[in-house]
C-alpha cells in the first residue's frame, strides 16, 4: 500500500518541481537578459492553456507516439526515485526518446523530419555517457540498483569525477539547452520553426511539455545518485548540487550559441571518450 | 481559472504583409528588456500551430492573400487576429495602389485595429491586451459551438 502511495506521490510531484524549475529557469534567463520575466508559475499556465486550445491532428499515430513516449519518461521516473534499476531506467528513458522520434517522423513534415533527424543525433551523442555513467557507477558500488548507490559510505563523485564531468556535458542535450538543443529548444523560436515539436498543437504539445519535465528531473536525479550516501547529510548536499548543475546549464545556454551537429556529436563523443573512458580505465586498475 | 489561463500565456504568431518593416522593428521592440513581453508571458512563437494571436503588420496584396489565410487556417482554436499599424487596418497610403487588396479584414476577420505609422511598442502591447479578452470570450463560445456543430 505504502509503495502505491509513494509511486502516485512520485508521479504526481515529478512534474510539479520539473515545472517548476523550468519557471525559475526562464525567470533566471530574463534576468541575465536584463528582462523583467515571467512569473514563476508560466510554465504551468502555458500547459493548462495549450490543455483548453485544439489538437490539430495530422494523423493518429503522430500523436499516439508523443503519449506512448511520456508514459516511458514517467516509468522512467518512478524506477529512478524509487531506488530501482538504474540501467532499466535508461533503457526506458531511451525508447521513450526513440518514440518521440518516431512521432516526429510520422507526421511527414519537413520541419518535423530535420527535428526527429536531429533528434536521433542528440540520442546518439548523449546516449554512451550516460551508459557509461551507469557501468561506472556500478564499478564503484557494485550495484545497478539506485538504493545501494545512494547507500554506499563514500559518494560515487570521489570514484567517478571524470564521468561526472562528462555526464554533465551530455545533460545539455537532455535539458535542451545550448549549445546542444538542436532538435527543438525553448529560445530558438524561429529557427527551423519549433524543430520536432512544429506540428504539434493543444494537448499533445502539453504532452510533449510536461514529458520534458519528467525529463528534468530524471537528469537531476542522474547527478543527485553521485552525491548521495548513507550519511543523512549528503542528501542534502546531492539535491544543493542538483540545483548547482541546474544553474550552470541555465548560464551555459545563455553563454553560448546552437553548435552544427557535426560539433555537437564529436564534441560528446570526445568528452565520452576521454572523462568517461579514461576514468573507468584508472578505476579499474583500482578496484580489482 | 479556465478563461483566466488562455489570457496568461497567449503565444504570438507574427506575419509581415507588405509592411515597410517600420512596424516589424516595433513589434519584435517589444521583446526587448526595455517593454519585455515575456512578463505577461507573450512568446513570439514563429509557428502558426502554437500560436493564440496573429499578429499582421502591412496591408494584404494580391500575392499574399493565400499565404494569410493558410497561416489563419492552420491556427488552432481559440485565435484572435491582431492588425498592427495602419497600413493593416486599413492598407494605409497603399490603399489605392492596384496589387493591394486593402487591410487584413479583407482577407480573414480582425479583431484588434492598432492604428499608427508605425505603431509604438505599448499600443502594440495593449492591442494584444485587448486581444486576450476577446480570446477569452471565444474560448466560452467553443463548447456551444462544438454542440452546435454535431
Amino acid at each position: 500500500m505504502m509503495s502505491v502511495l509513494r509511486i502516485i506521490g512520485i508521479i504526481i510531484l515529478a512534474p510539479v518541481v520539473g515545472g517548476l524549475l523550468t519557471g525559475i529557469d526562464r525567470v533566471i534567463t530574463a534576468r541575465m537578459q536584463g528582462r523583467q520575466g515571467p512569473p514563476v508559475l508560466q510554465p504551468f499556465y502555458d500547459v493548462l492553456k495549450l490543455m483548453q486550445k485544439e489538437s490539430i491532428e495530422v494523423n493518429s499515430m503522430h500523436r499516439f507516439f508523443v503519449y506512448v513516449s511520456m508514459v516511458f519518461a514517467v516509468f522512467t521516473t518512478v524506477i529512478m526515485l524509487s531506488g530501482g534499476d538504474i540501467l532499466l531506467a535508461i533503457f526506458a528513458l531511451t525508447l521513450g526518446s526513440v518514440f518521440f522520434v518516431l512521432g516526429g517522423y510520422a507526421s511527414n513534415s519537413p520541419y518535423n523530419t530535420i527535428g526527429s533527424e536531429r533528434e536521433l543525433l542528440q540520442i546518439m551523442a548523449y546516449e554512451p555517457m550516460v551508459l557509461l555513467t551507469c557501468i561506472g557507477l556500478y564499478y564503484a558500488e557494485k550495484s545497478f540498483f539506485i538504493k545501494d548507490i545512494v547507500m554506499a559510505d563514500k559518494p560515487s563523485i570521489l570514484y567517478l569525477p571524470g564521468v561526472f564531468i562528462g555526464l554533465v556535458f551530455v545533460l545539455t542535450f537532455k535539458l535542451r539547452k545550448s549549445p546542444f538543443d538542436l532538435s527543438m529548444s525553448h529560445h530558438g523560436h524561429q529557427e527551423i520553426v519549433k524543430g520536432i515539436t512544429t506540428e504539434y498543437s493543444g494537448k499533445d504539445l502539453a504532452v510533449i511539455e510536461v514529458t520534458h519535465w519528467y525529463e528534468v528531473i530524471i537528469s537531476l536525479s542522474l547527478v543527485y545518485v553521485f552525491f548521495a550516501t548513507s550519511a543523512p547529510g549528503s542528501h542534502v548536499v546531492a539535491a544543493i548540487v542538483c540545483l548547482g548543475v541546474y544553474l550552470f546549464e541555465i548560464i551555459v545556454d545563455n553563454c553560448a550559441a546552437r553548435l552544427k551537429w557535426q560539433h555537437a556529436l564529436n564534441s560528446a563523443w570526445i568528452v565520452t571518450g576521454v572523462m568517461g573512458t579514461v576514468n573507468l580505465v584508472i578505476l579499474s586498475f583500482f578496484m580489482k | 481559472m479556465n478563461l483566466n489561463v488562455v489570457k496568461k500565456s497567449p503565444w504570438i504568431l507574427h506575419y509581415d504583409g507588405t509592411s515597410c518593416n517600420g512596424c516589424d522593428i516595433e513589434v519584435l521592440a517589444c521583446l526587448t528588456p526595455l517593454y519585455d513581453v515575456e512578463r505577461f508571458g507573450i512568446i513570439n512563437t514563429g509557428n502558426p500551430k502554437h500560436a493564440d494571436i496573429l499578429l499582421i503588420t502591412g496591408s494584404v496584396n494580391e500575392q499574399n492573400i493565400p499565404v494569410v489565410k493558410q497561416l489563419y487556417e492552420q491556427m488552432p482554436e481559440p485565435k484572435a487576429v491582431v492588425a498592427v499599424g495602419i497600413c493593416a487596418t486599413s492598407g494605409g497610403i497603399f490603399a489605392e495602389c492596384y496589387n493591394v487588396a486593402g487591410g487584413v479584414d479583407k482577407v480573414i476577420p480582425v479583431d484588434v485595429y492598432v492604428p499608427g505609422c508605425a505603431a509604438r511598442p505599448e499600443s502594440i502591447i495593449d492591442g494584444v491586451v485587448k486581444a486576450l479578452d476577446i480570446l477569452a470570450e471565444k474560448k466560452k463560445a467553443m463548447p456551444k459551438k462544438r454542440i452546435g456543430e454535431k
